[in-house]
């Protein structure tokens, strides 16, 4: 209470301080009359006796603060006075004050941003209660989230760590309101979901492990809120409507609450379903269709650890019973929110590689202010000097100084915030895949702003305290008498100069990271795809979505693609169940024609699988080395065939023999014959290895998933008109979605793109503080020796000589910074690799682009300043300053 | 003008409140009373007057309200307070014994010590 008492004390002192000088001004101009007065009595005129008693009284304003002093230690006054000074120093110098501003600004932004991607990412816990305990279960050797229903199934009843075992997975549906099915992006869940995450609906009611009884028991949806505002206009009445899903009935029971858009950050579902109705028995049933993720609630006392220990005891059993399947099974936790440590790892190595270099950046427009601050207290050595001889005191004078640093510091973040705000709100509505609900979810919450005020104070105390010493060793009579100021600091090298050199090294590593991810970026595009993706459309469709079974969905896509192919313009049209770099994919094991035990341990590989039509390889230009393509013969009446990749052939059947005719296992013991071989490509990420790839025949492993490739001989615009025309004209009912091949690549160019953006963005940042650094520097010390220079040109130096007297040691600092950012920048670069392909620091055009950079930098940095110093003058000794 | 003298450390306080215990003053009047008590022999500065005068109300020893004084204007009048007689005593009473030991010790001569 007594300290409640006092803060009301001083903010009473503060808001009454101006109703008490005013009294006093009164009380003054009270004396002066009556001393007036007096004077006028002794003879004087009214005027001249008014000025004589004002002269006698002295400085009223000096009086005035004594008074106010009086009143008590009131910082918040004396700070008041402190910050309208500042605010008077700092207008006196609007270029300086932008500059440092604008710095800041600059720098705190892009830490206010990065940190909210970091918190978006990897600091915010799921967005379910407790999310802290929720817990990814995955596959412990290679760090994969994926997992079959069936193995879920036993970890769920048996456990004894979780409350809850929850499983979902993403799939495509086709929903139905209205007579037209719409392609909709959902969650396939187990019907324990929502009660293992612990949620309570916003409307209506969830799906519960209750309403389960055998395969297609549970026909209910729970839409997503953002879905039911967006698709029913927020309409309570759209709960319990019927609807069509897949063209099978369904009802929607409820709507999930505000924000909860599923465990994963980036995906954002339409709707949630129980995952009995979506997938078949046999899905369900399958130990090796892995495709699932589960997640769940960690029971409290439990430490992860412990529950480890008891999920890989259920895996040894599972191992036991099932060893085709569940051979070798360990399973291990993760942090959710990224498909395990799959994404995480990397995404999390990214993110703090970027807070790292966010902040060296903070770093270095401190280190430039800092140095800018330290010019400006030696230029105002004089100020310093008079105001220490007129009996300042030197904490008075620092503080003064510090308040500066502090205004300058706050303002530069309150921009910089601002400008972080705007950038956080484009970035959260982005969606950078067409059509696919991915996007993460940024927004500036209290620990931005947080962030950003605490960053100015640490900045602003940091660049303002460098000054510091050299206030402290002012000496008043010095200052006052020689105008030069200290000029003994410029021999040495001093904490500005380390400062400045420290600057140059963090710009190099910029640049030179941002070098290594566009080289790697150009090197990826001009990569090898192992297809062609100009002139090409794509259109994809899910013939189940349609209600089409069995055997009509080959008879339908045979009948779209003869539609296809007469389209006039077309060159050449295929299909297949997924096509490469595109979202997700399907891995198979390989086994070597001998092999007979089945067991993950005896595989010769693992193959990415795709499912093609007749006519595949040329719609996607992919060269085909020997052997043939598929045929409509290649049907469920003869033997398998498989097309496969020559990276495939190397790994299965080596390298020396040819493998056409000759036979492998797969999916257990299916016997399947080589009948071609097509070039290597990319089919995961660009910056994968070389992966070995079977194609199928769709014919004889028929799928409903669709995607046609169409090519064309120009332009893809008329094209894409036709083909939307032609596809209309059918009256399938099928909803597709067409766009360029070119457009769909985005996604898989995406993280490459982000990473080169983001390092790029970052590194012209670095760039202008280090330009601003060696210009501040260069200038300041031009200034300083103009003098100098001028002796020297009066005894004969010659251009060249003046310029090395006065930027030699501003061009020494940036050699020396340059090598040192190259080494580090070098060294920081393998963290890319991750993302960006084949990322390598040994490049030569790297290595040119960032000492040439540089270069560019310095001369445009040291132009202004080394024209002043040419400029020097031998008649400026006879002038006196 | 005849020759003042510094005023020590400290007396300006007591000058102040003797002037004010003769009568409530306005802060001029406090001036030319105490000019006028010490035979204009001790110069106050008149602007080191105010801070004083803030410092001792603020201390609960004066008090001040607005008046019209004998010009007649508006001026701020101060007076003693409880508190600020009981000081003025004890002040005084420590003042004489000061100024008695001073005065005895600088008289002193080389026989008598």
């Amino acid at each position: 209470m007594k300290f409640l008492a006092y803060v009301r004390s001083l903010l009473m002192k503060f808001f009454h301080s101006s109703q008490l000088v005013q009294e006093m001004d009164e009380e003054l101009r009270s004396h002066i009359e009556h001393r007036a007065d007096d004077l006028v009595r002794s003879g004087l005129s009214r005027a001249d006796a008014e000025r004589r008693a004002r002269i006698e009284l002295g400085s009223r304003e000096h009086y005035k603060e004594e008074s106010v002093r009086i009143l008590g230690g009131n910082w918040l006054v004396v700070m008041q006075q402190d910050v309208r000074i500042a605010w008077r120093m700092l207008r006196r110098s609007p270029g300086f004050t932008l500059v440092a501003i604008i710095t800041l600004a600059l720098a705190i932004g892009a830490n206010a941003v990065v940190f909210s991607i970091l918190n978006a990412l990897v600091l915010r816990p799921v967005n379910v209660p407790d999310g802290a305990r929720i817990y990814q279960i995955e596959q412990a050797q290679d760090h994969i989230p994926s997992q079959s229903y069936a193995d879920y199934a036993d970890l769920r009843d048996r456990n004894k760590s979780f409350d809850g075992l929850a499983l979902h997975g993403i799939d495509k549906a086709g929903l139905d309101v209205n007579g037209t099915p719409v392609p909709a992006w959902i969650y396939e869940a187990s019907s324990n979901y929502f009660d293992a995450l612990s949620l309570q609906p916003f409307l209506g009611r969830f799906f519960h492990a209750s309403d389960e009884h055998g395969p297609n028991s549970v026909p209910y949806l729970v839409l997503s809120y953002s879905y039911w505002q967006n698709h029913f206009h927020g309409d309570p009445e759209a709960v319990g409507r019927v609807v069509r899903v897949n063209n099978s009935t369904c009802t929607i029971l409820g709507v999930a609450p505000k924000g909860f858009r599923g465990t994963e950050v980036f995906f954002s579902p339409d709707f949630w379903m129980p995952i009995v109705n979506t997938e078949s028995a046999e899905t369900l049933k399958g130990r090796g269709t892995r495709g699932f993720w589960i997640v769940g609630r960690l029971k409290t006392g439990v430490t992860p650890a412990q529950a480890t220990d008891d999920l890989n005891g259920i895996a040894a059993q599972l191992t036991k019973m099932y060893p085709g399947d569940d051979d070798g099974l360990k399973f291990g936790l993760a942090r959710p929110g990224l498909l395990g440590n799959m994404l995480g790892g990397p995404v999390h190595a990214f993110v703090m590689g970027l807070m790292l270099l966010a902040a060296l950046i903070l770093l270095a427009a401190c280190a430039n202010l800092g140095s800018l601050f330290s010019a400006r207290a030696a230029d105002r050595w004089r100020e310093v000097s008079l105001r220490l001889a007129l009996g300042s005191s030197r904490g008075r004078i620092l503080r003064q100084l510090l308040t500066e640093a502090l205004m300058v510091s706050l303002g530069g973040a309150a921009a910089g915030a601002a400008g972080s705000i705007l950038l956080l709100r484009e970035l959260g509505v982005w969606q950078p895949i067409p059509d696919i609900p991915i996007n993460v979810p940024l927004a500036a919450d209290g620990s931005t702003y947080t962030m950003a005020l605490l960053l100015a104070l640490f900045s602003g105390l940091l660049f303002g305290l460098i000054p510091v010493r050299q206030v402290m060793k002012a000496n008043p009579y010095q200052g006052i008498k020689s105008a030069v100021g200290v000029t003994a600091g410029m021999r040495r090298f001093t904490l500005r100069d380390l400062l400045l050199a420290v600057q140059i090294a963090l710009c190099a590593v910029l640049v030179t990271s941002s070098l290594v991810a566009v080289r790697g970026m150009v090197r990826s595009l001009r990569s090898s795809f192992g297809f062609d993706p100009h002139n090409t459309l794509q259109a994809d469709t899910d013939l189940g979505m349609s209600g089409y079974k069995g055997d009509q969905v080959p008879v339908m896509q045979r009948k779209l693609l003869d539609a296809l192919r007469n389209i006039p313009g077309v060159t050449a049209a295929g299909f297949a169940n997924r096509i490469p770099l595109n979202i997700g994919w399907s891995e198979s094991d390989v086994y070597r024609d001998s092999t007979t035990d089945y067991r993950a341990s005896n595989k010769a590989t693992e193959a990415v699988e795709y499912a093609v039509s007749p006519g595949y390889f040329e719609a996607a230009a992919t060269t085909v080395l020997a052997g043939r393509s598929f045929t409509w013969a290649d049907t469920k009446k003869v033997p398998f065939v498989a097309v496969v990749n020559a990276e495939f052939a190397r790994r299965v059947f080596g390298t020396a023999q040819t493998p056409l005719g000759r036979w492998f296992k797969m999916w257990g013991g299916k016997r399947v014959q080589v009948v071609g071989i097509v070039e290597d490509g990319k089919y995961k990420t660009l910056s994968e290895d070389p992966q070995p790839a079977i194609f199928l025949s769709i014919q004889q492993s028929p799928s409903d998933d669709t995607w046609f490739l169409v090519r064309g001989e120009h332009g893809t615009q008329q094209l894409a008109q036709n083909l939307q025309r032609t596809l209309n004209g059918l009256n399938t009912g099928l909803p597709f979605v067409i766009s360029t091949w070119d457009r769909e690549l985005g996604t898989a160019l995406f993280a490459a793109r982000a990473a080169s953006l983001a390092l790029g963005v970052l590194g012209s940042l670095g760039a202008m503080l280090a330009v601003t650094g060696i210009f501040g520097l260069g200038a300041y010390t031009v200034s300083k020796r103009m003098r100098e220079l001028g002796i020297r040109v009066a005894l004969g130096a010659q251009k060249k000589q003046v310029l090395r007297a006065a930027l030699g040691r501003v061009i020494r600092l940036l050699a020396i910074g340059s090598a040192a950012g190259l080494a580090l920048g070098l060294a920081a670069t393998r963290l890319l690799s991750y993302i960006v392909y084949q990322a390598t620091p040994r490049d030569p055009l790297v290595l040119v682009g960032v000492v040439l950079a540089m270069a560019l930098l310095g001369l445009v940095a040291t132009w202004i300043p080394a024209r002043r110093a040419l400029m020097a003058d031998p008649m400026i000794l006879l002038r006196d300053d | 003008m005849p020759d003042q003298a510094q005023l020590l450390p400290g007396t300006l306080d007591l000058l102040i409140l003797k002037a004010v215990s003769l009568g409530p003053l306005h802060g001029y009047g406090v001036l030319l009373r105490i000019s006028q008590i010490t035979g204009q022999a001790l110069l106050v500065e008149q602007g080191a007057l105010y801070p004083a005068l803030f410092r001792l109300v603020r201390q609960g020893l004066l008090k001040a309200s607005w008046g019209v004084s004998e010009n007649n204007r508006r001026a701020k009048f101060y007076e003693l307070t409880a508190a600020g007689r009981k000081r003025f005593r004890e002040e005084t009473e420590s003042w004489n014994r000061l100024a008695t030991a001073m005065t005895a010790a600088l008289a002193s001569r080389a026989e008598e010590v």
